[in-house]
């Protein structure tokens, strides 16, 4: 543990400041509980991954640049999404390239960046959590996270020394869940037809409780899953991680 | 080949909503994808063919002129002739005049992305040619004149039921009474009619996957053999490919096949592949006295200058397309061209056009998936997403859209603001959600609520929280 604990600063994610603050507060949690001191720069909005997607080049770098300059005193930044990492780590180098004194900024920056759970895996050598969850739970692999962050193995050993947590995989667990941002307003129905194949695999574990690590996918999950009237609960992984699920489940109603 | 990807959405809709197509989409996924994962799991050094491959690709583009002269004059060595065509009219018009100067009838073709691409079925019969599919997925959507669905295996979106109907239907004049019921059987009825096409063609038309620079050798796959009767019986063998398809060596095709069939269907190799090199030899039982090869650009020398080259390095095994969810759910007719998946909502508006083929760069999530199969490693949603920055540029965002990116951006470049708003908004749904959990219905958030509940929010943003716990 170091003398003087290195700064985090944490990047909410746009979903979680409107949706699901109890995700932020969780990664505050954890992320003190490794030792590490958290702030939250209030210079944020949102990573522009809505911008950066629809090819709207400019007002992605300005929010960027608005990441970047909000987070320039912290030691780390960590994110409760592998997408709004991925985003941060990988996607703000590839908008700066052509600019070689913004590109070496974007550089030192994503040097810094991580997803939540492999920060606390990698850079904390967390190896358990101190959280009590007794359910069958089956984790979905977000693509962003997989496939660019490599995250794969981290929320799972966490998972894994929650008391009382079983947990089952399921089919295709790293097939899309057809969220994609604004992709399931664009095409919604082929949204629905995406996410109803993996609500089937959800099913087929009979796990009670659905988690992943992106909030985004989980509430296209959640609504697919509360439409059709499955009894399956969402959670965010960093909820269930911190034992902050003394709330109600994600579209779920108070005592329902 | 006609053209109907600006219809995208209304046939994504239809092909949901066709329970036949749906049947035999999910027979087909489950099929290619397990098949791969064995075939490459039994391979260590899959990974590593994957780079060199990869690498074999990109020397050769970089060097693509020295290479396609290398090729021609071995070609010309052997006895048989290289065409450039710059254009699709070209190169039907080039394969026109070498089936009349051949005073042909029948003309038998081997499995040709490219031949779709040029639309050359349409065009050869309309200058009085009979032409034959000879490649059973290919015959099977020639009698239902439809176009093929998937790169390669054209018709994966019809069922046996539908086989065997269209069978049914256009067998009769040459005997069939009986609707066949099995696979085998549906497979020896075709083989039988086709027999005799293959020994009355007088041309004989391939594409390619490869052309070897170092020989003059054309390279087909096939697991059926039609390609060999298509290429050896006619006296006319003509190879309609594109210029992308040269390697240097020998050598190098095989590095290239390995990662093929395995990408493909999961085989270590396809059961047949073909090297032809010129016309048949003095002593020799078979082959063409004629052979062109015909060598279309459409597009792809300027793809070569610009942030498309990695697309030139497609190999078309359409692993890309088989682990796509997209195409998974709506099938290839949807993307309303030759080429669909995620390689064809990269090369389709290359071909035909940002504003026509806007819709399919647009639909997908960008879950990386496509590229994570990809034996060459091309950076598919990358470039899906150059097409968005593209279609940005030049303004073809629908304006709806681009109001709502507008204001959408307007308010995040200011957080405090953007703060205070949401905050506010947040608080009206919170208010309106009432303890409810979820939405069925939300105000302009229908595309949304069709199908799923929107889950509400928790109550006040986290910001708002953050800053009173901070202040407290």
């Amino acid at each position: 543990m170091p003398t003087s604990p290195p700064k985090v600063g944490l990047f909410v994610t746009c979903l979680v400041d409107l949706f699901r603050p109890n995700v932020g507060f969780s990664a505050i949690k954890l992320i003190e509980q490794a030792g590490y001191s958290v702030d939250v720069p209030e210079q944020q909005t949102c990573c522009g991954q809505p911008a950066y997607n629809s090819g709207d080049v400019p007002t992605t770098r300005e929010l960027a640049r608005q990441v970047m300059t909000a987070f320039e005193n912290y030691d780390y930044v960590v994110a409760p999404s592998g997408s709004c990492a991925s985003m941060l780590k990988f996607h703000y180098v590839e908008l700066f390239k052509d600019n070689p004194v913004e590109l070496e900024k974007a550089q030192h920056f994503a040097q810094r960046c991580y997803e939540l759970t492999s920060f606390l895996t990698e850079i904390c050598e967390m190896k358990q959590v101190t959280a009590n969850f007794p359910h069958r739970v089956t984790y979905h692999d977000s693509c962003s996270g997989l496939r660019e962050m490599g995250i794969k193995q981290q929320p799972r050993q966490l998972l894994n020394s929650v008391t009382g947590l079983n947990l089952v995989e399921m089919k295709e667990s790293e097939t899309c869940c057809g969220f994609g941002g604004t992709f399931c307003l664009k095409y919604p129905d082929i949204s629905t037809r995406i996410v109803s194949d993996k609500v089937a695999n959800i099913h087929h574990t009979d796990a009670e409780v659905l988690t992943a690590g992106d909030l985004g996918c989980l509430m296209n999950m959640a609504g697919r899953l509360s439409r059709t009237g499955s009894k399956v609960q969402v959670y965010h992984v960093a909820e269930i991680l911190a034992d902050m699920t003394n709330i109600p489940a994600i579209g779920e109603a108070e005592g329902e | 080949m006609q053209i109907n990807s600006p219809q995208f959405k209304q046939r994504a809709t239809v092909a949901l909503q066709d329970m036949r197509l749906q049947k035999a989409l999910s027979k087909a996924k489950g099929g290619f994808i397990d098949k791969r994962l064995a075939a490459i799991s039994a391979l260590p050094e899959f990974e590593a063919l994957r780079e060199r491959g990869k690498a074999i690709k990109q020397h050769t583009l970089e060097n693509l002129d020295f290479y396609l002269e290398r090729f021609e004059s071995k070609v010309i060595a052997q006895g048989g002739k290289v065409h450039w065509a710059s254009s699709s009219e070209e190169a039907c018009q080039l394969i026109l005049e070498i089936s009349r100067a051949a005073n042909a009838k029948v003309i038998t073709k081997g499995k040709s992305m490219v031949g779709e691409e040029i639309s050359l079925n349409e065009a050869l019969e309309a200058d009085g040619f009979k032409v034959v599919e000879t490649d059973l997925g290919e015959y099977i959507i020639q009698l239902a004149h439809e176009p093929p669905s998937h790169i390669i295996a054209p018709a994966v979106h019809k069922t046996r039921e539908q086989i065997s109907d269209l069978f049914h239907e256009h067998h009769q004049q040459y005997g069939l009474t009986q609707k066949l019921d099995t696979v085998p059987e549906l497979v020896n009825e075709a083989r039988t009619v086709l027999r005799s096409q293959f020994l009355s063609a007088d041309v004989g038309i391939t594409g390619a996957n490869f052309l070897i620079a170092e020989t003059g050798s054309t390279v087909i796959v096939t697991n059926e053999g039609n390609g060999d009767l298509t290429n050896t019986l006619p006296r006319v063998h003509i190879v309609m490919t594109s210029i992308e398809k040269v390697v240097p060596t020998l050598n190098d095709a095989t590095t290239l096949l390995r990662l093929l069939g395995r990408s493909a269907t999961g085989q270590e190799m396809t059961s047949y592949t073909t090297f032809t090199t010129g016309v048949r030899r003095e002593g020799e039982l078979d082959g063409a006295q004629e052979f062109h090869v015909v060598l279309l650009d459409n597009g792809r020398t300027t793809m070569l200058g610009d942030e498309f080259k990695d697309m030139l390095r497609c190999i078309r095994c359409g692993a890309c397309m088989n682990h796509c969810p997209v195409y998974g759910s709506v099938g290839g007719h949807a993307y309303g061209w030759v080429y669909p998946g995620p390689m064809g909502s990269v090369l389709t508006p290359l071909m035909i056009g940002l504003k026509a083929a806007q819709d399919l760069p647009n639909a997908s999530t960008l879950c990386g998936r496509c590229e994570q199969v990809c034996p060459m490693k091309i950076p598919l949603p990358t470039m899906l997403r150059q097409h968005r920055i593209n279609a940005y540029e030049q303004d073809l965002m629908p304006t709806r859209a681009r109001w709502a990116l507008k204001i959408w951006a307007y308010l995040a470049k200011r957080p405090a603001l953007y703060q205070k708003l949401a905050s506010i908004k947040i608080g009206i749904l919170g208010f309106l959600g009432g303890g409810r959990g979820s939405f069925r219905y939300l105000p302009f958030a229908g595309a949304w609520t069709k199908n799923r509940d929107f889950p509400a929010p928790q109550g006040k943003t986290f910001m708002a929280q953050w800053k009173a716990r901070k202040s407290a």
